[in-house]
């Protein structure tokens, strides 16, 4: 399906291939639209219900049944079109002819050449644009078991075919090949992840398989323009996975060009177990699928009213949302991405603009909400991280009153007062140093002396032995500044 | 659609290419029926050269006699068949499935 | 299956009653549904031995629904236009727990879970469905030769075929087995079987009746119609079938033209033109050929008739319908190539095992698809496949687009059009069975509109010089039914004598 070229426009090197050889890789991800029925008939579209209780005569292809095109579906794959940047234009649906007992009808409907959204592209957070070139609607397959002495494809004694998943409406995503490094691949899938969780269109869960990834992988010497054999990498359950089997994958083109062999082209299975990619077993004549218009449904049309609609109302993307925490806090949107990826950047931003330290509130929405934000307010968390910066509250202390925040909310002030974090004045702290001072003169004078080493030691002896005297509710950057000032 | 290439003349179909079709369509032929078939479908293909008396180049294909667009229906759940009705027409179950020989190659 | 030992009997029936009449009888408690379907149901046990029009004869289902109309009736209700009225269905329509074969031994036995749209329509207006009519397997012939189940023969003349590929319904209608019949017409399938056994046939305009529930063949030509004795019980058939169907993608979202109103408004001032290119004319010139002498004079005679009753007549052109064969040989092979391809043996229908899914698959299409299916499928394999697409389907598409328009000029200066529906009258058993071209000829008359979308019907109109019925094809533009129609009913009025029409 990929029109094999790449932009090239990838500065980015895959090390792990060494300095020789070029990584190219294109995606194809498969997204389960989350829509309340299947694509073309009423069945409920439902992952986990008896086998054969979601179908009808349609998505059964029973003789004489009729396909019918469920306008949400449609809506859903505009919606992602447009978030990816596409040209949405008219639609037709082909059928794409194959045997197989997953299929009812042996053929896949389809859009061929005229997919919904067509030429679009995906930013990574560091910069890297990748092209899509298409995202087409198609309906899902039903589901085998294989059964048997091995539980796999080969030595089963027989098949078990549920069709409940058989019509459920696919999105498929084709990019161009444009990826250079496994890290991109697993960026550009979560990428897309998240996108497609914020339109609200998908669950997007590799695992369940509402999202399924496959690669296709060729290398090349660096250097070259050429595009080399590819082989296409199917079954891969994780994002894990995805760098996992893309470098493997890589390695063994490199490995059989090394001993003057070539890849051949054919789909190949990720085994995560074996960690290593294995052989499908080819197809006969497979890739003659003779494609032709579904005669059983019409086009789709979208006018260009829809479609500004459609775009109206999408939500802010996660590159967006990254750009613009990233822009009010002053650091780069790679530094924003795992807290736009935990739909923390609102919190955040509203902190910051009530005057909260961007690098406090960051470095706490990044270590201390990976569960979420719970019960934590924007105001409330602006007024505790005033309080760290402040320093009536050590950064200890400061977690213990967000830990609080976030588990039943309320004012910073009283959880702090409450738990007797009462800011130490500098004179009480001058008291307890006068003391421990006169209590130690040799550590003193160590610490007083040329040997920066010790004197570094004795530091944390005094600061050690102030926080035991204040059960560690002294801020140990004002004890640092109190030790160097009493110094001279 | 598949790529242009265009069919040169009026090459009459090869018994091989029936064998291959037949094979692509999931039909077992007999020797004796390759032979009739391969005469008959290119009675049929040569009959169908009539067309090349016409010019096409610049006319659209039709697909659909009533140019109908955007038929859709709401996403709206219909209740599904019974499956025990469903199962009970087919040539083999198991566990509430249908059950087939081993499915061999891959699905693409 | 030799027609060398069978006589030549004469079955049809001879003073048929029309569904109206019968509906009207039912719906004023003159008659009951129960003694109508009984009536019926008597003729077929007497006379289906022969004529062999059912693969199926529902007598215990059709009398319960007989019962049920007539209690209705008793409680003052009513069952609606087809009230008590025997309908014969085609066997590729599904009906639910009754079982839907196509006339193929794949899908020999297999019950439905469901009604086509058209089924629930019939029964929701009181008609009573008395069984399901044999065809050409897959509806792929014309002449009900190639069923599994043994062929159907002519009322008229027992030793000819009875048309194809809805030769089992046009036969019920001719022998009097029901007043009315459904069937499927994809190149021709309603009309040609129509003319040869002496009934009316339509096929309406494309979209105006659900496909929904009838087992597609070729999915953009198919579309279900009526046979009958008269255009008055057509058009009632048509308008309890027709209007949008929210099952079917392709259906008009128009409700169905009020075509019984139409009947007695005469042909004054209608423009009628005779299509050159399919009426023998211009054989050996623009025309296509084999228009036997007999047929061309009774179109002929026709048009004079109209023109007698005011409609002004002239000669029509469409020059790319004598390629509508060709194009739709590719077409249809294709579509069917595809729409068969699910027949695999796992869900349902016939299934011999073999070791793996796809041996399995291999051998259960070898043994349940008869050989017209078979050279059919792999047609349409052939010409959708990679490298032949643009030069076979591709350009059968263009040339269908031609074809459209063609008839769009020629309907700039006519309502209507007439020609032929067969270019001859009802064949011997056997006569066309070796040579799938000859066959295939049959169709060239009607197969032009299944390719534009565009209604067309066939009435009953004299005979030939066999004596066997010929039918003339009244074509329309899209959704012309009303002019088309009009000009059927004065068409019967004056066909000639010896015609069969009532
Ligand atoms: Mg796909
Ligand atoms: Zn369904």
């Amino acid at each position: 399906m990929i029109e094999y070229t790449t932009t090239d426009d990838n500065p980015a090197h895959e090390d792990a291939l060494g300095p020789d050889w070029e990584l190219i890789c294109g995606l194809e991800v498969h997204v389960e639209l989350s829509t309340r029925t299947k694509l073309f008939c009423g069945c409920r579209n439902e992952f986990g219900n008896e086998p054969n209780t979601n179908v009808c005569p349609t998505c059964l292809g029973l003789p004489g049944s009729l396909p019918v095109v469920n306008e949400t579906a449609v809506e859903y794959a505009m919606r992602l079109g447009l978030a990816l940047g596409c040209t949405v234009q008219r639609g037709v649906f082909a059928r794409k002819n194959y045997f197989y007992p997953d299929m009812p009808k042996d053929f896949q409907v389809s859009q061929y050449d005229k997919p919904t959204n067509q030429d679009g592209q995906l930013t990574l957070p560091d910069g890297v644009v990748i092209g899509i070139e298409r995202a087409h609607i198609e309906e899902d397959t039903g589901k085998s078991t294989h059964i048997g002495d091995t539980g796999r494809i080969h030595g089963a004694t027989s098949s078990l075919v549920d069709y409940n998943r058989a019509g459920v409406p696919l999105l498929e995503i084709v990019a161009r090949p444009d990826v250079r490094t496994a890290e991109q691949a697993k960026w550009y899938v979560a990428e897309l992840r998240s996108i497609v969780e914020a339109l609200g269109v998908s669950d997007a869960k590799m695992e369940e398989g509402s999202m399924r990834v496959d690669a296709n992988v060729s290398v090349r010497p660096v250097g070259s323009t050429e595009l080399r054999t590819r082989c296409e990498i199917k079954n891969i359950n994780s994002i894990n996975s995805l760098g996992k089997a893309i470098i493997h994958e890589a390695k063994r083109h490199i490995d059989l060009y090394a001993t003057g062999e070539a890849p051949v082209q054919e789909t190949r299975h990720w085994d995560e177990a074996a960690n290593r990619t294995r052989p499908g077993r080819r197809k006969e004549d497979a890739d003659d699928y003779r494609y032709f218009p579904e005669p059983d449904l019409v086009p789709l049309v979208p006018t260009d009213a829809v479609i500004e609609q459609i775009r109206a109302g999408l939500p802010a993307l996660p590159s967006a949302r990254r750009a613009s925490l990233a822009t009010a806090a002053g650091v780069t949107p790679n530094e924003v991405a795992l807290i736009v990826e935990r739909d923390l950047d609102a919190l955040a931003s509203d902190a910051i603009a009530a005057g909260a330290a961007p690098d406090r509130v960051l470095i706490h929405a990044e270590q201390s909400m990976a569960d979420g934000s719970g019960a934590l307010t924007a105001e409330a968390f602006a007024a505790l991280v005033r309080m760290e910066t402040d320093g009536e509250l050590s950064s200890t202390q400061t977690k213990d009153v967000l830990a609080e925040l976030i588990a039943s909310g309320g004012s910073p002030a009283d959880i702090a007062a409450a738990k007797g974090y009462e800011a130490m004045d500098s004179s009480e702290l001058e008291g307890l140093l006068d003391g421990l001072i006169a209590d130690h003169p040799d550590e003193w004078s160590r610490f007083c002396g040329d040997d920066t080493g010790d004197a570094k030691k004795m530091a944390g002896f005094f600061t050690g032995q102030i926080m035991k005297a204040t059960k560690g509710q002294a801020d140990g950057k004002v004890v640092n500044q109190l030790l160097q000032a009493r110094k001279g | 659609m598949p790529d242009a290439t265009p069919r040169g003349d009026a090459d009459p179909i090869t018994r091989d290419e029936v064998a291959h079709i037949a094979k692509l369509s999931m039909l077992d032929l007999s020797d004796e029926q390759l032979d009739l078939f391969t005469g008959q479908l290119a009675a049929v293909l040569e009959h169908a050269q009539d067309v090349e008396a016409l010019d096409v180049h610049d006319v659209e294909p039709t697909h659909h006699p009533f140019g109908l667009v955007n038929v859709a229906r709401a996403d709206v759940v219909v209740p599904s068949l019974d499956r025990s009705e469903v199962l009970a027409q087919a040539p083999d179950v198991e566990d509430g499935r249908f059950r087939v020989p081993p499915a061999l190659g891959e699905q693409p | 299956m030799s027609s060398a030992n069978d006589e030549a009997t004469e079955l049809a029936i001879t003073d048929p009653e029309t569904a109206i009449a019968i509906a009207s009888a039912v719906r004023a408690g003159d008659r009951s549904a129960r003694e109508v379907i009984d009536t019926y149901l008597d003729r077929i046990a007497a006379h289906d031995g022969t004529i062999h029009a059912f693969n199926e004869v529902l007598v215990d289902r059709a009398r319960a629904r007989a019962d049920a109309v007539d209690d209705t009736v008793a409680a003052g209700e009513d069952p609606g236009p087809l009230a008590g009225v025997p309908v014969a269905l085609k066997d590729n329509l599904c009906t639910r727990g009754i079982a839907t074969t196509c006339s193929s031994r794949i899908l020999e036995g297999w019950l439905p879970p469901y009604d086509a749209t058209v089924v629930e329509r019939i029964e929701g207006a009181g008609g009573v469905v008395v069984g399901k009519t044999n065809m050409d397997e897959f509806a792929m012939g014309s002449s009900t030769e190639n069923s599994a189940f043994g062929p159907s023969r002519n009322p008229h003349d027992t030793s000819k075929v009875p048309g194809g590929s809805s030769g089992g319904s046009s036969a019920a209608v001719a022998a009097g087995f029901a007043p009315l019949a459904l069937g499927s017409d994809t190149g021709g399938s309603i009309r040609q079987p129509a003319a040869l056994c002496g009934v009316v046939g339509v096929k309406p305009t494309y979209g105006g009746v659900s496909r929904f529930g009838l087992v597609a063949f070729s999915s953009s030509l198919d579309q279900i119609g009526p046979f009958s004795h008269t255009v008055a019980d057509a058009a009632a058939m048509l308008e309890v079938i027709g209007g949008h169907d929210e099952r079917d993608s392709t259906s008009i979202p128009q409700p169905v033209p009020s075509v019984t109103a139409a009947l007695d408004q005469g042909c004054e001032g209608l423009r009628v033109g005779i299509i050159k290119e399919l009426s023998g004319s211009g054989a050996g010139d623009h025309g296509v050929e084999g228009i036997a002498a007999d047929v061309q004079a009774r179109v002929t005679e026709a048009a004079e008739r109209l023109e007698a009753c005011g409609a002004v007549v002239g000669e029509a052109s469409v020059p790319a319908a004598v390629y509508g064969l060709s194009a739709y040989y590719l077409i249809a092979p294709s579509e069917a190539s595809s729409n068969l391809s699910r027949y695999d043996g796992v869900r349902y229908g016939l299934r011999v095992d073999g070791p793996s899914t796809a041996a399995m698959n291999t051998a259960s299409r070898t043994a349940g698809f008869g050989d017209e299916v078979k050279r059919r499928i792999m047609l349409g394999t052939y010409a959708l496949s990679s490298g032949y697409y643009d030069a076979y389907y591709g350009k059968a598409q263009r040339v269908r687009t031609l074809i459209i328009q063609d008839f769009a000029k020629a309907y700039e200066q006519f309502d209507v059009l007439l020609s032929p529906t067969s270019p001859c009258t009802a064949f011997e058993l056997d006569a066309k069975t070796a040579d799938p071209l000859m066959m295939y000829l049959n169709d060239v008359c009607t197969i032009p509109s299944n390719l534009s979308g565009d209604p067309a019907m066939s009435v009953p109109f004299g005979t030939g010089a066999d004596g066997l019925p010929i039918g003339v094809q009244v074509l329309a533009p899209m959704l012309g039914e009303v002019d088309m129609f009009r000009t059927a009913a004065v068409l019967e009025h004056e066909a000639p004598a010896g015609g069969a029409a009532a």
